[in-house]
């Protein structure tokens, strides 16, 4: 453990991001929405899922520093009368949450799959690339909404929304696997003609073996490389998705679900409800992006385009 | 060459074959033909009879063939909400999302094109430097957010531009086009606008990464060397090799541009495919559904299969050696 810090210490990885303000204040600027979203139930000053203590009378009131504005509800409330920072901190919370476990379901698929493709090759690499070609064609966006209205179509609207934090993890994990198999499966191809596998199939290792314990962990930095791009993709595929009514219901609203809500409102002058859940969104999305750009400088230096 | 476009084809009619084959188990599965052409305030044995005749109690694939023999025909079922054949609305509606990702390519082309070649030829300029940053944030706000700050700012606030529908439109017979009335046209800006907003920051980068690397290529340098002009060596010698790759990533945005309509007509209530679609799936309107699918399918493959065969043609090492 110890050891590990000391090599993290000296690490290349960390000289540079200490070296590189707009790294550091991107994950710092990130740490602070992560912490804020996850300490939601202990610092919101009400509680946006307790039905009880929401009043509709309070319902779109404006931010403080306006004239309607409360002392109670420091951005305003929402068309229900929840306090939209409240709100916003849960929501922000719930995609941050589906963003995270969304990559590392297509991590899994993508992987397992490139490895696959990548180890054997032939037929089966060939089925199962050209499968994520395909997929990839119609674009991930199009692929998880399609997926989703089926799931709606499937389970009915009450159902679909009692598990939606499920399966929007489930949907965009299925749509965007192809990302991770196409690199896993290039930097298989990559390792696998080293000496150092030749050597283990020697041994006589099994195939499972030799892909699991000496080519995926050789093949890792290019996955790294877009995990973090991903998790902004998939919070971005997440908001789309509630936007469109096929993602989180309005009772347990993310960033997405809350900006669709304010939509109704939008037209009539009431902003707020739309534009500081939107404002949260796009910085989250934003300092996602930057942090991928900078692992994507430091991994590899090389593989600079796209 | 002929041999790859052949097994491009036949590449293409098995994807489309797939997607088929999906439509139509989500038709057996979730689709009720009985309800689309009866309704609901219909006795349960005229129902029977009715299944009966429509030979909806087949084996599965007896029912898939039956429903690709259709397809083939330019029959996909009949809506249960418009009550009209599902090809006929979606057809009606296709003009709208034509027009307005044409628009939205347009801005694209002529915003990527010369911005991304300036950021690649003056990589320290500061525009450069605002265009990269701008780009950046581009990317990371969504198009339906974009598409209400949109809206917010000239229709809400300024009332410069109408903030929903197609306006007046011209009717050729058989195409509707917005494009030609004044009304029409400023009902395009805002959701062209906001549809071409995060493919535009997307291809100034790719435009400006592939030209920065043909620039280090060497026969730029003994391009230079040969005394050639600048304006040629950027624009002939470097911007061309430049567009071979950004045709093929090209190809592939042309997708996410028609997910990406779904959200802008949402917004805008743009009588197109993405709004039909949004509707189907509310009103589980299943054939409609299924014939978006396939309707929207068959246009990505056509498009993907064109733009790889074009990209043979126009590529000399692939043209010559004959491998793709």
């Amino acid at each position: 453990m110890k050891e590990a810090w000391l090599q993290f210490k000296s690490s290349f990885f960390l000289y540079s991001f200490l070296r590189d303000p707009v790294a550091i204040v991107s994950f710092l600027i990130f740490l602070v929405l992560v912490i804020l979203s996850f300490l939601a139930p202990a610092i919101a000053p009400h509680d946006p899922y307790d039905l009880a203590a929401i009043d509709i009378m309070d319902a779109e009131l404006p931010p403080v520093w306006m004239a309607e504005g409360e002392n109670r509800f420091l951005l305003g409330t929402d068309g229900q009368g929840r306090d939209l920072y409240s709100t916003i901190l849960y929501g922000m919370r719930t995609s941050i949450i589906i963003g995270i476990l969304a990559v590392l379901l297509q991590a899994f698929l993508g992987i397992c799959i490139g490895l696959i493709a990548g180890y054997f090759g032939g037929l089966v690499d060939n089925f199962l690339m050209r499968l994520a070609d395909i997929q990839l064609s119609f674009s991930t966006l199009l692929v998880a909404i399609i997926i989703g209205a089926l799931f709606q179509t499937a389970f009915g609207v009450e159902k679909y929304e009692d598990f939606s934090l499920i399966l929007l993890i489930i949907i965009i994990g299925i749509a965007e696997w192809p990302q991770y198999a196409r690199t896993m499966r290039a930097s298989v191809l990559a390792e696998r003609k080293k000496e150092y596998v030749e050597a283990a199939r020697v041994i006589g290792l099994k195939s499972g073996r030799i892909m699991w314990r000496h080519i995926f962990p050789n093949a890792l930095s290019p996955i790294l490389v877009i995990s973090t791009v991903q998790v902004a993709n998939a919070v971005m595929s997440e908001a789309a998705l509630s936007f469109l009514g096929l993602g989180m219901p309005i009772t347990k609203p993310s960033l997405g679900a809350l900006i669709n809500a304010g939509f109704e409102y939008f037209i009539s002058g009431i902003w707020w409800i739309t534009a500081f859940p939107g404002f949260v969104l796009v910085i989250l999305i934003f300092v996602i992006n930057l942090l991928g750009d900078w692992v994507r400088d430091v991994l590899n230096p090389k593989l600079y385009k796209h | 060459m002929f041999a790859f476009i052949i097994r491009r084809t036949i590449q293409a009619i098995l994807v489309m074959l797939i997607i088929s084959l999906i439509g139509f188990s989500i038709k057996h599965q979730f689709g009720d033909p009985v309800r689309d052409l009866l309704g609901v305030s219909v006795s349960e044995a005229e129902r029977e009879a009715l299944r009966k005749k429509l030979g909806l109690r087949d084996p599965f694939f007896t029912q898939y063939f039956r429903f690709l023999k259709n397809a083939v025909k330019g029959d996909l079922g009949f809506s249960f909400f418009y009550k009209k054949p599902a090809l006929e609305v979606i057809l009606k509606k296709t003009p709208a999302t034509i027009e307005l990702v044409f628009a939205s390519s347009l801005i694209i082309i002529l915003g990527s094109v010369p911005i991304g070649i300036f950021a690649a030829i003056r990589p320290q300029h500061w525009l450069t430097k605002v265009f990269m940053g701008l780009s950046l944030i581009g990317v990371s706000i969504p198009v339906f957010l974009t598409a209400i700050m949109l809206i917010y700012i000239f229709a809400v606030t300024l009332h410069w531009l109408p903030s929903y529908g197609r306006g007046d439109l011209l009717d050729l017979g058989f195409w509707q086009t917005g494009l030609l009335t004044l009304d029409g046209l400023s009902h395009l800006i805002m959701p062209a606008t906001a549809l071409s907003s995060i493919m535009l920051p997307l291809f100034i980068r790719l435009i400006r990464s592939e030209m920065m690397e043909v620039l280090q290529a060497e026969y730029i340098k003994f391009a230079w060397a040969k005394g050639l002009k600048r304006i040629r060596i950027w624009f002939v010698h470097a911007f061309k090799n430049t567009l071979l790759p950004v045709i093929t990533v090209g190809g592939v945005q042309l997708g996410i541009m028609i997910a990406f309509t779904i959200l802008t007509e949402t917004v805008f209530q743009w009588p197109g495919l993405g709004f039909l679609f949004l509707e189907a799936v509310q009103r589980a309107d299943t054939t409609l559904l299924v014939a978006y699918l396939i309707v929207v399918g068959a246009f990505f493959v056509i498009t993907n299969t064109v733009v790889d065969i074009i990209y043979v043609f126009i590529n000399p090492m692939v043209r010559i050696t004959g491998k793709a």
